[in-house]
Protein backbone atom coordinates (compact mmCIF):
# COMPACT_ATOMS: atom_id res chain seq x y z
CA UNK A 1 0.00 0.00 0.00
CA UNK A 2 0.76 3.19 -1.03
CA UNK A 3 2.42 5.11 2.49
CA UNK A 4 4.26 8.93 1.71
CA UNK A 5 3.02 10.18 5.19
CA UNK A 6 5.64 10.82 7.78
CA UNK A 7 4.96 10.92 11.35
CA UNK A 8 6.77 14.50 11.57
CA UNK A 9 8.57 17.52 9.95
CA UNK A 10 11.87 16.05 11.65
CA UNK A 11 11.54 12.95 10.31
CA UNK A 12 10.58 14.16 6.74
CA UNK A 13 13.97 16.69 6.78
CA UNK A 14 16.35 13.94 8.41
CA UNK A 15 18.08 12.70 5.48
CA UNK A 16 18.85 16.02 3.44
CA UNK A 17 22.77 16.30 3.31
CA UNK A 18 25.39 19.20 3.37
CA UNK A 19 25.20 20.49 -0.22
CA UNK A 20 21.84 19.69 -1.19
CA UNK A 21 19.50 21.98 -3.79
CA UNK A 22 16.82 22.47 -2.06
CA UNK A 23 13.75 24.26 -3.64
CA UNK A 24 11.01 26.42 -1.55
CA UNK A 25 7.87 27.49 -2.68
CA UNK A 26 5.55 30.33 -1.24
CA UNK A 27 5.98 33.65 -2.27
CA UNK A 28 6.20 35.78 1.21
CA UNK A 29 4.78 34.24 3.31
CA UNK A 30 2.10 32.79 1.95
CA UNK A 31 2.45 28.93 0.67
CA UNK A 32 5.67 29.05 2.36
CA UNK A 33 6.16 25.18 4.00
CA UNK A 34 7.21 26.99 6.92
CA UNK A 35 7.51 24.11 9.44
CA UNK A 36 9.29 21.89 6.74
CA UNK A 37 12.13 24.84 7.40
CA UNK A 38 11.51 25.02 10.85
CA UNK A 39 12.67 21.36 10.70
CA UNK A 40 15.63 21.33 8.43
CA UNK A 41 16.93 24.84 10.50
CA UNK A 42 16.66 21.90 13.69
CA UNK A 43 18.47 19.48 11.42
CA UNK A 44 21.41 21.46 10.43
CA UNK A 45 22.44 20.43 6.91
CA UNK A 46 24.82 23.06 5.79
CA UNK A 47 26.29 24.30 2.39
CA UNK A 48 22.87 24.32 1.05
CA UNK A 49 21.93 25.59 -2.69
CA UNK A 50 18.39 27.22 -2.21
CA UNK A 51 15.80 28.17 -4.87
CA UNK A 52 12.80 30.57 -3.17
CA UNK A 53 11.62 33.53 -4.78
CA UNK A 54 11.42 36.13 -2.00
CA UNK A 55 14.41 35.92 0.79
CA UNK A 56 13.25 37.80 3.70
CA UNK A 57 9.41 39.12 3.30
CA UNK A 58 9.41 36.69 6.61
CA UNK A 59 11.63 35.44 9.53
CA UNK A 60 10.05 32.24 9.54
CA UNK A 61 11.33 31.24 5.63
CA UNK A 62 14.77 30.81 4.10
CA UNK A 63 15.77 33.70 6.31
CA UNK A 64 15.88 31.33 8.84
CA UNK A 65 18.56 29.13 6.98
CA UNK A 66 20.72 31.89 6.04
CA UNK A 67 20.96 32.82 9.68
CA UNK A 68 21.91 29.52 10.75
CA UNK A 69 24.69 29.77 8.54
CA UNK A 70 23.57 26.53 6.30
CA UNK A 71 22.90 28.59 2.90
CA UNK A 72 25.66 28.85 0.01
CA UNK A 73 23.93 29.74 -2.52
CA UNK A 74 20.57 31.72 -3.16
CA UNK A 75 18.81 31.39 -6.37
CA UNK A 76 15.51 34.39 -6.07
CA UNK A 77 13.87 37.30 -7.91
CA UNK A 78 13.51 39.30 -4.33
CA UNK A 79 15.68 39.03 -1.55
CA UNK A 80 14.43 42.47 -0.02
CA UNK A 81 12.36 42.59 2.72
CA UNK A 82 12.60 43.55 6.78
CA UNK A 83 14.23 40.07 7.39
CA UNK A 84 16.63 40.50 4.79
CA UNK A 85 19.90 41.60 7.27
CA UNK A 86 21.67 38.33 8.20
CA UNK A 87 21.56 37.78 3.95
CA UNK A 88 23.37 41.20 3.46
CA UNK A 89 25.42 40.50 6.29
CA UNK A 90 26.70 36.97 4.81
CA UNK A 91 26.81 38.66 1.17
CA UNK A 92 29.44 41.30 2.33
CA UNK A 93 30.93 38.38 4.30
CA UNK A 94 31.58 36.86 1.31
CA UNK A 95 29.98 33.90 2.74
CA UNK A 96 27.04 33.50 0.27
CA UNK A 97 26.36 33.69 -3.62
CA UNK A 98 23.49 34.99 -4.63
CA UNK A 99 21.80 34.65 -8.41
CA UNK A 100 19.35 36.81 -8.84
CA UNK A 101 16.96 35.55 -11.56
CA UNK A 102 13.54 37.61 -12.81
CA UNK A 103 10.48 35.56 -11.37
CA UNK A 104 9.18 34.35 -14.82
CA UNK A 105 12.55 33.05 -15.82
CA UNK A 106 12.65 31.76 -12.32
CA UNK A 107 9.32 29.82 -12.57
CA UNK A 108 9.88 28.48 -16.15
CA UNK A 109 13.57 27.47 -15.05
CA UNK A 110 12.03 25.04 -12.53
CA UNK A 111 8.70 24.15 -15.13
CA UNK A 112 11.61 23.35 -17.76
CA UNK A 113 13.84 21.36 -14.67
CA UNK A 114 10.23 18.97 -14.10
CA UNK A 115 9.53 18.32 -17.69
CA UNK A 116 12.94 17.48 -18.74
CA UNK A 117 14.13 19.99 -20.90
CA UNK A 118 17.52 21.15 -20.12
CA UNK A 119 17.29 25.13 -21.63
CA UNK A 120 15.43 27.25 -23.52
CA UNK A 121 15.14 30.81 -25.08
CA UNK A 122 13.06 33.71 -23.19
CA UNK A 123 12.75 37.07 -24.40
CA UNK A 124 13.38 38.52 -19.93
CA UNK A 125 16.61 40.30 -19.56
CA UNK A 126 17.79 40.75 -22.62
CA UNK A 127 20.24 43.51 -23.03
CA UNK A 128 20.40 43.81 -19.21
CA UNK A 129 22.79 43.02 -16.41
CA UNK A 130 20.66 39.86 -15.50
CA UNK A 131 21.27 38.52 -19.52
CA UNK A 132 25.21 39.31 -19.48
CA UNK A 133 27.18 36.27 -20.38
CA UNK A 134 24.53 34.73 -21.42
CA UNK A 135 24.32 33.19 -24.92
CA UNK A 136 21.80 34.78 -27.07
CA UNK A 137 19.67 33.90 -30.33
CA UNK A 138 17.77 36.16 -32.66
CA UNK A 139 13.87 34.15 -33.49
CA UNK A 140 11.78 36.03 -35.99
CA UNK A 141 13.54 39.16 -35.64
CA UNK A 142 13.74 39.31 -32.20
CA UNK A 143 16.71 38.50 -29.65
CA UNK A 144 16.13 35.77 -26.50
CA UNK A 145 18.51 34.49 -24.22
CA UNK A 146 19.55 30.65 -22.90
CA UNK A 147 18.28 29.87 -19.56
CA UNK A 148 19.00 26.61 -17.37
CA UNK A 149 16.60 24.08 -16.00
CA UNK A 150 16.29 24.10 -12.23
CA UNK A 151 16.27 20.95 -10.74
CA UNK A 152 16.34 20.13 -6.89
CA UNK A 153 17.34 17.02 -4.66
CA UNK A 154 14.59 18.31 -2.54
CA UNK A 155 11.40 20.70 -3.01
CA UNK A 156 9.57 22.09 0.08
CA UNK A 157 5.78 22.63 -0.84
CA UNK A 158 2.59 23.89 1.22
CA UNK A 159 -0.74 22.91 0.51
CA UNK A 160 -4.24 22.49 1.87
CA UNK A 161 -4.98 18.77 1.37
CA UNK A 162 -3.53 16.19 0.44
CA UNK A 163 -4.64 12.13 -0.20
CA UNK A 164 -2.64 9.19 1.10
CA UNK A 165 -1.45 8.81 -2.51
CA UNK A 166 -0.33 12.51 -2.32
CA UNK A 167 -2.77 14.19 -4.84
CA UNK A 168 -2.87 18.05 -3.79
CA UNK A 169 -5.15 20.57 -3.61
CA UNK A 170 -4.16 24.51 -2.77
CA UNK A 171 -5.46 27.12 -1.34
CA UNK A 172 -6.19 30.73 -2.70
CA UNK A 173 -2.99 32.53 -3.49
CA UNK A 174 -0.90 29.54 -1.46
CA UNK A 175 -0.85 27.88 -4.82
CA UNK A 176 2.17 29.99 -6.36
CA UNK A 177 5.92 28.55 -6.66
CA UNK A 178 4.45 25.22 -5.22
CA UNK A 179 2.64 22.96 -7.84
CA UNK A 180 5.74 23.77 -10.50
CA UNK A 181 8.16 23.30 -7.33
CA UNK A 182 6.81 20.16 -7.04
CA UNK A 183 7.39 18.57 -10.72
CA UNK A 184 11.41 19.70 -9.98
CA UNK A 185 12.93 17.97 -7.42
CA UNK A 186 14.17 13.79 -6.62
CA UNK A 187 11.91 14.12 -3.56
CA UNK A 188 8.87 16.70 -3.18
CA UNK A 189 8.04 17.06 0.59
CA UNK A 190 4.55 18.26 0.62
CA UNK A 191 3.46 20.18 4.08
CA UNK A 192 -0.43 19.95 4.48
CA UNK A 193 -3.15 20.72 6.88
CA UNK A 194 -5.02 17.71 6.13
CA UNK A 195 -4.54 14.21 5.11
CA UNK A 196 -7.64 12.84 2.93
CA UNK A 197 -8.42 9.01 2.07
CA UNK A 198 -8.00 8.40 -1.73
CA UNK A 199 -10.94 8.73 -3.62
CA UNK A 200 -11.83 11.77 -1.54
CA UNK A 201 -10.59 14.28 -3.57
CA UNK A 202 -12.46 15.76 -6.38
CA UNK A 203 -10.12 14.49 -9.45
CA UNK A 204 -11.26 17.47 -11.56
CA UNK A 205 -9.63 19.64 -8.52
CA UNK A 206 -6.36 18.16 -8.13
CA UNK A 207 -3.39 21.10 -8.93
CA UNK A 208 -0.31 18.65 -8.34
CA UNK A 209 -1.05 14.93 -9.23
CA UNK A 210 0.43 11.94 -6.84
CA UNK A 211 3.44 11.25 -9.68
CA UNK A 212 5.28 14.65 -8.44
CA UNK A 213 4.59 13.99 -4.35
CA UNK A 214 7.10 11.63 -2.62
CA UNK A 215 6.58 12.86 0.94
CA UNK A 216 3.44 14.17 3.36
CA UNK A 217 3.44 15.51 7.36
CA UNK A 218 0.02 17.26 7.81
CA UNK A 219 0.87 19.70 10.21
CA UNK A 220 -1.29 22.27 12.00
CA UNK A 221 -2.04 25.31 10.41
CA UNK A 222 0.24 28.01 12.41
CA UNK A 223 -0.49 31.24 10.39
CA UNK A 224 -4.18 31.78 11.54
CA UNK A 225 -4.96 35.37 11.56
CA UNK A 226 -1.82 36.31 11.29
CA UNK A 227 -1.70 38.78 8.18
CA UNK A 228 1.38 39.84 6.58
CA UNK A 229 1.98 43.80 5.72
CA UNK A 230 3.99 44.97 2.90
CA UNK A 231 6.99 46.23 4.34
CA UNK B 1 7.49 68.75 5.10
CA UNK B 2 8.35 70.53 2.17
CA UNK B 3 7.48 74.12 1.65
CA UNK B 4 6.60 73.85 -1.86
CA UNK B 5 3.45 73.63 -3.52
CA UNK B 6 1.87 70.88 -4.56
CA UNK B 7 2.20 71.09 -8.56
CA UNK B 8 -0.19 69.18 -10.75
CA UNK B 9 -2.03 65.82 -9.89
CA UNK B 10 -2.34 64.32 -6.91
CA UNK B 11 -1.81 60.56 -6.08
CA UNK B 12 -4.91 59.82 -6.45
CA UNK B 13 -5.51 62.43 -9.57
CA UNK B 14 -3.01 60.34 -11.44
CA UNK B 15 -4.64 56.92 -10.66
CA UNK B 16 -7.75 57.82 -11.98
CA UNK B 17 -6.40 59.66 -15.27
CA UNK B 18 -4.24 56.03 -16.02
CA UNK B 19 -7.36 54.03 -15.36
CA UNK B 20 -9.32 56.25 -18.44
CA UNK B 21 -7.16 55.23 -20.48
CA UNK B 22 -7.67 50.83 -19.56
CA UNK B 23 -10.42 49.58 -22.12
CA UNK B 24 -13.18 47.39 -21.14
CA UNK B 25 -11.85 43.87 -21.53
CA UNK B 26 -8.25 44.61 -21.03
CA UNK B 27 -6.43 42.00 -18.97
CA UNK B 28 -3.91 44.65 -16.92
CA UNK B 29 -0.88 44.09 -14.15
CA UNK B 30 -0.73 46.65 -11.55
CA UNK B 31 2.46 47.65 -10.02
CA UNK B 32 3.25 48.53 -6.13
CA UNK B 33 2.63 51.48 -5.14
CA UNK B 34 0.56 54.30 -7.07
CA UNK B 35 -0.52 51.61 -10.07
CA UNK B 36 -2.03 49.25 -7.47
CA UNK B 37 -4.88 52.52 -6.78
CA UNK B 38 -5.49 52.46 -10.39
CA UNK B 39 -7.87 49.73 -9.30
CA UNK B 40 -10.41 52.30 -7.74
CA UNK B 41 -10.93 54.15 -10.50
CA UNK B 42 -11.90 52.04 -13.50
CA UNK B 43 -14.68 53.87 -15.05
CA UNK B 44 -18.23 52.71 -14.15
CA UNK B 45 -19.33 50.45 -17.19
CA UNK B 46 -15.62 48.96 -18.04
CA UNK B 47 -14.98 45.47 -16.84
CA UNK B 48 -11.02 45.61 -16.74
CA UNK B 49 -9.34 41.96 -15.47
CA UNK B 50 -6.96 42.44 -13.52
CA UNK B 51 -3.39 40.31 -13.00
CA UNK B 52 -1.27 39.72 -9.92
CA UNK B 53 1.93 38.28 -10.80
CA UNK B 54 2.42 35.74 -7.63
CA UNK B 55 -1.05 33.44 -9.29
CA UNK B 56 -4.25 35.31 -9.59
CA UNK B 57 -6.59 37.02 -12.04
CA UNK B 58 -9.73 38.93 -11.14
CA UNK B 59 -8.22 41.05 -8.27
CA UNK B 60 -10.39 42.73 -5.86
CA UNK B 61 -10.82 46.06 -3.58
CA UNK B 62 -8.98 45.63 -0.28
CA UNK B 63 -10.31 43.50 2.25
CA UNK B 64 -12.95 45.01 4.78
CA UNK B 65 -10.42 45.28 8.17
CA UNK B 66 -10.81 41.72 9.93
CA UNK B 67 -11.71 39.64 6.70
CA UNK B 68 -7.90 39.60 5.68
CA UNK B 69 -6.78 36.23 4.51
CA UNK B 70 -2.96 35.48 4.60
CA UNK B 71 -3.29 33.43 1.92
CA UNK B 72 -5.05 35.68 -0.66
CA UNK B 73 -2.82 38.83 -1.29
CA UNK B 74 -1.72 40.37 -4.34
CA UNK B 75 2.19 40.85 -5.64
CA UNK B 76 3.17 43.33 -2.88
CA UNK B 77 2.40 40.32 -0.15
CA UNK B 78 -1.12 42.58 0.60
CA UNK B 79 -4.30 41.08 1.70
CA UNK B 80 -6.56 41.66 -1.63
CA UNK B 81 -10.18 40.04 -2.36
CA UNK B 82 -11.24 37.92 -5.78
CA UNK B 83 -13.71 39.27 -7.49
CA UNK B 84 -16.31 36.60 -8.86
CA UNK B 85 -15.01 34.70 -11.94
CA UNK B 86 -11.69 35.16 -10.59
CA UNK B 87 -9.25 32.28 -10.52
CA UNK B 88 -5.95 31.26 -8.90
CA UNK B 89 -2.95 29.53 -10.79
CA UNK B 90 0.99 27.99 -10.41
CA UNK B 91 3.78 30.51 -11.25
CA UNK B 92 4.42 29.46 -14.16
CA UNK B 93 1.51 29.77 -15.91
CA UNK B 94 1.00 33.65 -14.41
CA UNK B 95 4.25 33.80 -16.23
CA UNK B 96 2.90 32.24 -19.31
CA UNK B 97 0.92 35.06 -19.76
CA UNK B 98 3.02 37.75 -19.05
CA UNK B 99 5.50 36.31 -21.13
CA UNK B 100 3.29 34.93 -23.91
CA UNK B 101 2.11 38.45 -24.64
CA UNK B 102 -1.74 37.77 -22.91
CA UNK B 103 -1.91 40.71 -20.60
CA UNK B 104 -3.00 44.26 -22.75
CA UNK B 105 -0.84 46.63 -20.15
CA UNK B 106 1.09 46.37 -17.16
CA UNK B 107 1.36 49.94 -15.17
CA UNK B 108 4.64 50.26 -13.03
CA UNK B 109 6.91 52.37 -11.21
CA UNK B 110 10.31 53.45 -12.39
CA UNK B 111 13.57 54.67 -11.34
CA UNK B 112 14.69 56.06 -14.71
CA UNK B 113 13.07 56.10 -18.33
CA UNK B 114 15.43 57.22 -21.61
CA UNK B 115 13.76 59.08 -24.46
CA UNK B 116 13.74 55.76 -26.52
CA UNK B 117 11.85 54.00 -24.09
CA UNK B 118 14.52 52.08 -21.76
CA UNK B 119 13.14 51.37 -18.62
CA UNK B 120 15.29 51.59 -15.34
CA UNK B 121 13.33 50.15 -12.40
CA UNK B 122 14.77 47.14 -10.69
CA UNK B 123 17.84 48.06 -8.77
CA UNK B 124 19.96 50.89 -7.11
CA UNK B 125 23.58 51.32 -9.23
CA UNK B 126 26.27 49.39 -7.70
CA UNK B 127 23.75 48.28 -5.24
CA UNK B 128 24.69 44.21 -4.25
CA UNK B 129 20.86 43.60 -4.63
CA UNK B 130 17.76 44.07 -6.84
CA UNK B 131 14.68 43.86 -6.37
CA UNK B 132 13.56 42.19 -10.14
CA UNK B 133 10.58 40.03 -9.06
CA UNK B 134 8.59 40.29 -12.27
CA UNK B 135 9.35 43.77 -13.96
CA UNK B 136 11.79 41.81 -16.72
CA UNK B 137 9.23 39.26 -17.91
CA UNK B 138 6.05 42.02 -17.29
CA UNK B 139 8.27 44.82 -19.97
CA UNK B 140 9.28 42.08 -21.73
CA UNK B 141 5.90 40.35 -22.06
CA UNK B 142 2.54 43.08 -21.80
CA UNK B 143 1.34 44.07 -25.12
CA UNK B 144 1.39 48.28 -23.58
CA UNK B 145 3.87 49.24 -20.53
CA UNK B 146 2.63 52.13 -18.87
CA UNK B 147 4.77 53.82 -16.42
CA UNK B 148 3.12 55.65 -13.10
CA UNK B 149 6.25 57.83 -11.75
CA UNK B 150 6.71 61.17 -10.69
CA UNK B 151 8.10 63.25 -12.87
CA UNK B 152 11.66 64.07 -10.87
CA UNK B 153 13.80 62.14 -7.62
CA UNK B 154 12.83 63.86 -4.22
CA UNK B 155 16.34 65.95 -5.10
CA UNK B 156 14.76 67.01 -8.10
CA UNK B 157 16.98 65.13 -10.85
CA UNK B 158 15.48 63.92 -13.94
CA UNK B 159 13.53 60.93 -13.87
CA UNK B 160 13.36 60.80 -17.51
CA UNK B 161 16.21 61.13 -19.82
CA UNK B 162 18.45 60.69 -22.51
CA UNK B 163 19.88 57.49 -21.77
CA UNK B 164 19.33 55.47 -18.46
CA UNK B 165 22.65 55.47 -16.15
CA UNK B 166 20.13 52.89 -13.88
CA UNK B 167 20.95 48.63 -14.32
CA UNK B 168 18.53 48.34 -16.94
CA UNK B 169 14.76 45.98 -16.42
CA UNK B 170 13.90 46.40 -20.45
CA UNK B 171 15.20 48.35 -23.23
CA UNK B 172 12.74 50.02 -25.88
CA UNK B 173 9.63 48.84 -23.81
CA UNK B 174 8.05 51.97 -22.42
CA UNK B 175 4.76 52.66 -24.55
CA UNK B 176 3.45 55.48 -22.42
CA UNK B 177 4.52 57.51 -19.46
CA UNK B 178 2.14 59.34 -16.87
CA UNK B 179 3.88 61.19 -13.92
CA UNK B 180 1.81 64.26 -12.14
CA UNK B 181 3.01 67.22 -14.45
CA UNK B 182 2.25 65.21 -17.78
CA UNK B 183 1.41 62.08 -20.12
CA UNK B 184 3.84 61.77 -22.28
CA UNK B 185 4.32 58.92 -25.04
CA UNK B 186 7.31 57.02 -26.60
CA UNK B 187 7.05 57.06 -30.24
CA UNK B 188 9.34 56.56 -32.60
CA UNK B 189 9.44 60.39 -33.03
CA UNK B 190 10.39 60.69 -29.63
CA UNK B 191 9.20 62.00 -26.42
CA UNK B 192 5.60 63.73 -26.76
CA UNK B 193 3.64 65.32 -24.51
CA UNK B 194 0.12 64.29 -25.11
CA UNK B 195 -1.58 65.88 -22.00
CA UNK B 196 -0.49 68.34 -19.27
CA UNK B 197 -2.30 68.87 -15.64
CA UNK B 198 -3.38 71.74 -14.96
CA UNK B 199 -1.77 75.30 -14.44
CA UNK B 200 1.16 72.92 -15.64
CA UNK B 201 3.23 74.31 -18.91
CA UNK B 202 5.09 72.26 -21.81
CA UNK B 203 7.96 74.49 -20.75
CA UNK B 204 7.53 73.89 -16.65
CA UNK B 205 7.65 69.68 -17.68
CA UNK B 206 10.79 70.45 -20.06
CA UNK B 207 12.91 72.18 -17.74
CA UNK B 208 12.70 69.04 -15.81
CA UNK B 209 13.43 66.33 -18.50
CA UNK B 210 16.55 65.53 -19.46
CA UNK B 211 15.71 64.43 -22.81
CA UNK B 212 14.31 66.48 -25.82
CA UNK B 213 9.60 66.45 -25.46
CA UNK B 214 7.85 67.57 -28.16
CA UNK B 215 4.17 68.79 -27.74
CA UNK B 216 1.40 67.43 -29.55
CA UNK B 217 -2.47 67.44 -26.95
CA UNK B 218 -4.77 64.79 -27.56
CA UNK B 219 -8.12 64.33 -25.58
CA UNK B 220 -8.05 62.55 -22.44
CA UNK B 221 -8.62 58.90 -22.32
CA UNK B 222 -7.10 58.63 -26.26
CA UNK B 223 -6.59 54.99 -26.12
CA UNK B 224 -2.89 53.93 -27.67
Amino acid sequence: MIQKKFESTAHAVADIKDGATLLVGGFGGSGLPSQLVAALVKQGAKDLTVVSNNIGAVSEGVAALISNNQVKKIICSFPVGPHADDLIDRLQKGTIELEIVPQGTLAERIRAGGAGIPAFYTPTAVNTELGEGKETRVFNGREYVLEHAIVGDYAFIKAQRADRWGNIVYYKTQRNFNPVMATAARITIAEVNEIVEVGELNPENIVTPSIFVHRLVQVEPQREGKVLVNE
Amino acid sequence: MSNEQVIGWSKHELAARIALDLEDGWFVNLGIGIPTLVADFIPEGREIILHSENGLLGLGPKPAPGEEDPDLVNAGKEPITLKPGGCFFSQADSFAMIRGGHLDATILGAFQVSQFGDLASWKLPNSPLGRVGGAMDLTAGSKRVFLCMQHTTKKGEAKIVEECTYPLTTPRCVDRIYTELAVIDVTENGLIVIELAPNVTFEYVQERTAAPLKVQLQTVGASK
